[in-house]
């Protein structure tokens, strides 16, 4: 299974647990991709891209979402095997041609995807050596899968048991565990896509020092992400793709890279300013919510919001500040005709009188509008198109008795379109080929098609690129410009300083404070975010920040 | 092959499906020395399918919506036995027979949707069970007897329209019908395009509608001609009628409408449809309900066609229904199908059934070529789809254009750069 060039001493995958010692000096080339080219029917993802990465840094891959990032990677992985792009890969000198994942992790190039690859209902151990079982004719030896299993997690600093279910731990962990999935196949370059895109601050630092400790044992890491602060924080190189291009490779310490020059590189300009120009105007308070508590779905003695309050005004962004599992999200939904958890207490007013919303049929037609932090399992009907997703949240708008009015469901679609800018051909457009930045135009336009007097934005940016980032931020102004009240739900708290006229933060379900526009600072915030309440459980499990899935 | 996408609308599944019926459907006049469209062998295939294609229409709302029913020929049966022993025994008129059928068919379905919707349980479990419960109620109930059904009941599942007016040599009523169906599509079109100008929206050329107008009237009146020129006392049979009114209706239902929406909502994706104010218990209830309502319908046309209930009546349909839907371009995991590919899927398996028969070749090797034909269709639905491309005819119509751009190399036309890259991605493909 190892090549004749392998340098690294035993080359069993068994016995990885030691450090891949380089014999080639770091610094030098260890990867070099040439004139890639690739395209699919219609398109061409990728065109003349080239990079080189040396060995021992972390090499981190730029670009706005469509750029061609994923692309690469895969083609570096074999997903897309040799002979389907042209170009040519070098690895450790060799020119390869990968024609499976098997192959290119046989060479030592292996990728984490940015979903995670593991089978819940199995070990940590059974995960880690899936389908590179340490077995005897067939007959795994438990013994030292386990032996082994503790190894690799005391190098990726993971304490648990290798009989733990990967469902059992947090998603923090779970990458870790994919970490020591690829350490255990002998890698010399670990490709990681977004790795910490669903981790929180804490467990994030921690992923990414491992990388750095893995960096100091001379492994070679390939670092998508879109966040920057981490890539500037940890990356030694940074290659920029931009439409399908390599714009150009930073040397992080030698070209005193920040930020915005990484930005200025994705979008190939200056964004003059991260947030677009907007005065509020704001009018009296419409909407508010008092003393809201409900309880866990399933859980029956957790409060998942505790007698919280909180009221928005008319032309006014709110924004809601809190770690991860804090419960926005499900305070949220809850309020959005009770879809999530148990109602106990609490009122909801709106222009003076007191709804009750127990469906979201209710919700919808008292004029609020949720739009989900998960786009894709709870956002979308992937398999519709852009004109039936944009009516399917309020048909009754276009509808006579029970027939829809096809005349109108295009000329809507087509105006949302135009107004919200989404880059699609037309709106007959399938909305699971748009990118992310795209989709989350159609879901908005899904929204502002039901005329929302409230707009709940859930991590309204998630995952999207810096450009179209910039659109949405300006569309949530319009929106507020125009007199609706905006609840801006976000993990971003430059994002939440630079949209909100007033933050709230949250902690373990309670409403820990509110600070105005001039007050908020990411210390502030995070002081209240970390705040502690009085009566509720403190105890939070690893898994209560998956639970609102 | 942009003008063939053009002039059949953008679907290009339902496209390939429609050619590869019609293929067929010329292969096997010409296999069989002509004796597949003579009037009195597709007046033949109607009233020996119509029964499944009316299941195909509920089940391919059931499987959209994410779910299966395997209880439709169990189902069928029972309602089947119920209507011939109620009408025997209480003198019912075929009228009420046939409302007491629908009525039982709605029970039947209310119990189904209640264990599928409100409790939960899975569609395939609480179907088995119902395939199960109701065949042993058919043959409870009929006492495993076979139960004749009086002649003016018969006439939904073996009548045909009556002879009216002059003699043509044609059937009056077929004609009719034919023209105004005709007559119909085409004001249709010409309206609906006029409103769009008016509204300013982007149409289609003129001649790309004339064209296809041209090929459905073409269409609609070879059969029309087809149908009455039978037997003296044959034409289109009432129950493809009955077909021809359900397929009408529910692909308007399925397109047009809140619940129809609905439906495709909560296949594609419940959690989604969900946080869009859709109801998907209802959703689904409705689904299993309306399933088991033209199970109960297709139950009382082969009775009438067979002029007895029996104890073994409807046993396998549920399997021929399904077929049809996947062949017709349906997804497994729910949210994709139509109502006319269903109806399409069903009529390539009773050609392909109808054609093997006037061969003379025997039920074993129809039924291995019906197995094949079913995997194949979908199998190449699936290829397509993991390679990204549009179907059958696209690729057909590719690989045809080659042969052409081979013969004409000297003088490529003007678009080569779009079309070799096609080209040498079929060729990638096929090497």
């Amino acid at each position: 299974m190892s090549t004749p060039s392998n340098p690294a001493p035993g080359s069993s995958s068994a016995e990885t647990a030691g450090a891949a010692q380089p014999a080639a000096p770091p610094g030098s080339i260890i990867l070099e991709m040439r004139e890639i080219t690739k395209e699919f029917p219609g398109v061409k993802a990728l065109s003349d891209v080239s990079m080189a990465v040396r060995r021992g840094e972390v090499h981190a891959i730029c670009g706005e979402n469509g750029a061609g990032k994923s692309t690469l990677m895969k083609v570096l992985s074999g997903v897309h095997p040799a002979g389907t792009y042209d170009g040519e890969i070098h690895f450790e000198g060799k020119l390869c041609e990968f024609n499976n994942i098997r192959d290119s992790e046989h060479a030592g190039i292996v990728i984490i995807h940015q979903e995670l690859a593991l089978i819940p209902e199995m070990s940590i151990a059974e995960n880690i050596f899936l389908g590179n079982e340490t077995a005897k004719g067939g007959v795994i030896d438990w013994l030292s899968t386990r032996v082994k299993a503790r190894e690799l997690l005391a190098r990726v600093g993971l304490e648990e048991e290798p009989d733990t279910k990967i469902r059992d731990i947090g998603v923090g962990k779970q990458q870790l565990v994919e970490i020591a999935k690829a350490l255990s196949k002998d890698v010399k370059l670990l490709i990681l896509d977004e790795p910490t895109a669903a981790l929180n601050e804490g467990d994030s630092q921690h992923l990414l020092d491992l990388i750095a400790g893995l960096r100091s044992k001379g492994v070679t890491c390939i670092m998508i992400s879109h966040k920057l602060n981490e890539i500037e924080q940890i990356a030694d190189s940074i290659t920029i793709i931009r439409d399908g291009k390599s714009i150009e490779t930073l040397r992080v310490k030698e070209d005193g890279v920040d930020e915005n020059r990484i930005i200025r590189g994705m979008v190939g300009r200056d964004l003059e300013s991260r947030f677009p120009d907007h005065t509020p105007d704001i009018g009296e308070v419409f909407f508010e919510v008092k003393n809201w508590t409900v309880r866990h779905p399933s859980v029956p003695d957790r409060l998942v919001a505790k007698h919280s309050d909180f009221f928005v005004r008319r032309g006014e962004i709110v924004g809601f500040a809190g770690l991860m599992g804090a419960g926005r999200t499900e305070l949220m939904r809850s309020l959005f005709g009770r879809s999530y958890g148990t109602y106990v207490e609490g009122t909801i007013i709106k222009d003076g009188k007191e709804l009750r919303l127990r469906t979201v049929a209710d919700a919808i037609d008292a004029g609020l509008a949720y739009v989900t932090e998960d786009r894709k399992t709870l956002g979308l009907n992937l398999l519709d198109d852009i004109k039936r997703t944009t009516v399917s949240a309020r048909l009754q708008r276009i509808t006579k008795g029970f027939v829809v009015d096809e005349r109108e469901e295009y000329n809507y679609a087509e105006s949302y379109r135009k107004s919200l800018r989404t880059k699609a051909p037309n709106v007959d457009e399938g909305v699971g080929k748009l990118s992310g930045g795209n989709q989350q135009k159609v879901v908005l336009a899904k929204w502002l098609f039901t005329e929302p007097d409230l707009l709940i934005l859930d991590e309204p940016t998630r995952g999207i690129d810096v450009g179209a980032k910039f659109e949405i931020y300006g569309i949530i102004q319009r929106m507020a410009s125009e007199g609706k009240g905006v609840i801006l739900v976000s993990s971003e708290l430059p994002e939440l300083i630079g949209l909100s006229d007033r933050i709230y933060t949250i902690a373990e379900g309670a409403v820990t404070g509110v600070l105005s526009r001039e007050e908020a600072d990411q210390e502030s915030l995070m002081r209240l975010m970390t705040r502690r309440t009085h009566g509720g459980s403190a105890e939070t499990t690893p898994t209560s920040s998956r639970e609102s899935a | 092959m942009d003008k063939v996408k053009k002039i059949f609308g953008g679907d290009t599944r339902q496209l390939g499906m429609i050619f590869a019926l019609v293929a067929l459907i010329i292969f096997f006049q010409i296999w069989t020395g002509g004796l597949t469209l003579t009037p009195d062998n597709v007046i033949n295939i109607f009233q020996q399918n119509s029964y499944i294609l009316v299941l195909a229409i509920g089940m391919v709302l059931v499987i959209i919506a994410g779910h299966i029913d395997l209880s439709v020929g169990s189902v069928a049966a029972f309602v089947g036995i119920c209507v011939a022993i109620a009408m025997r025994d209480w003198n019912l008129s075929w009228w009420m027979g046939i409302l007491l059928g629908l009525a039982i068919g709605a029970l039947v379905g209310a119990w189904q949707g209640l264990w599928t919707a409100y409790v939960g349980i899975p569609a395939f479990i609480v179907t088995l069970s119902g395939m199960l419960l109701f065949r042993g109620a058919n043959q409870y109930v009929g006492k495993s007897n076979s139960v004749p059904v009086s002649e003016d009941f018969q006439v939904i599942g073996g009548g045909y329209l009556p002879e009216i007016g002059p003699n043509t040599g044609y059937n009056n009523l077929t004609v009719l019908i034919g023209l105004l169906l005709a007559v119909g599509i085409v004001v249709g079109a010409v309206r609906s395009r006029r409103a769009l100008v008016k509204l300013g929206a982007e149409v289609e050329d003129a001649w790309i509608m004339w064209v296809r107008l041209g090929l459905i009237c073409a269409a609609i009146i070879g059969a029309t001609l087809l149908f009455g020129s039978g037997r003296p006392g044959t034409s289109f049979p009432i129950s493809g009628i009955i077909l021809a009114v359900l397929v009408l209706l529910y692909g308007f239902i399925s397109n047009r409408t809140v619940i129809g929406r609905h439906i495709y909502a909560v296949g594609g994706n419940r959690h989604a449809a969900e946080l869009s104010g859709v109801k998907s218990k209802k959703v689904n209830f409705l689904v299993m309900m309306n399933m088991s309502i033209l199970a109960a319908l297709a139950g009382m046309i082969f009775v009438a066609r067979s002029t007895a209930s029996g104890p073994s009546d409807g046993v396998g349909w549920e399997l021929d229904a399904i077929a049809a839907v996947f062949i017709g371009g349906a997804a497994v995991t729910g949210g994709v199908g139509t109502v006319v590919g269903s109806i399409v899927g069903g009529l390539v398996m009773a050609v392909l059934n109808n054609g093997l028969q006037l061969q003379g070749i025997g039920a074993d090797a129809t039924q291995m070529i019906k197995g094949l034909v079913l995997l194949v269709a979908v199998a190449f639905d699936v290829y397509n789809k993991s390679q990204g491309r549009a179907s059958l005819i696209g690729m057909m119509m590719r690989n045809f254009r080659r042969g052409n751009d081979d013969d004409t190399s000297a003088t490529p036309p003007p678009s080569a750069a779009t079309e070799t890259s096609s080209v040498s991605e079929t060729i990638r493909q096929s090497s």
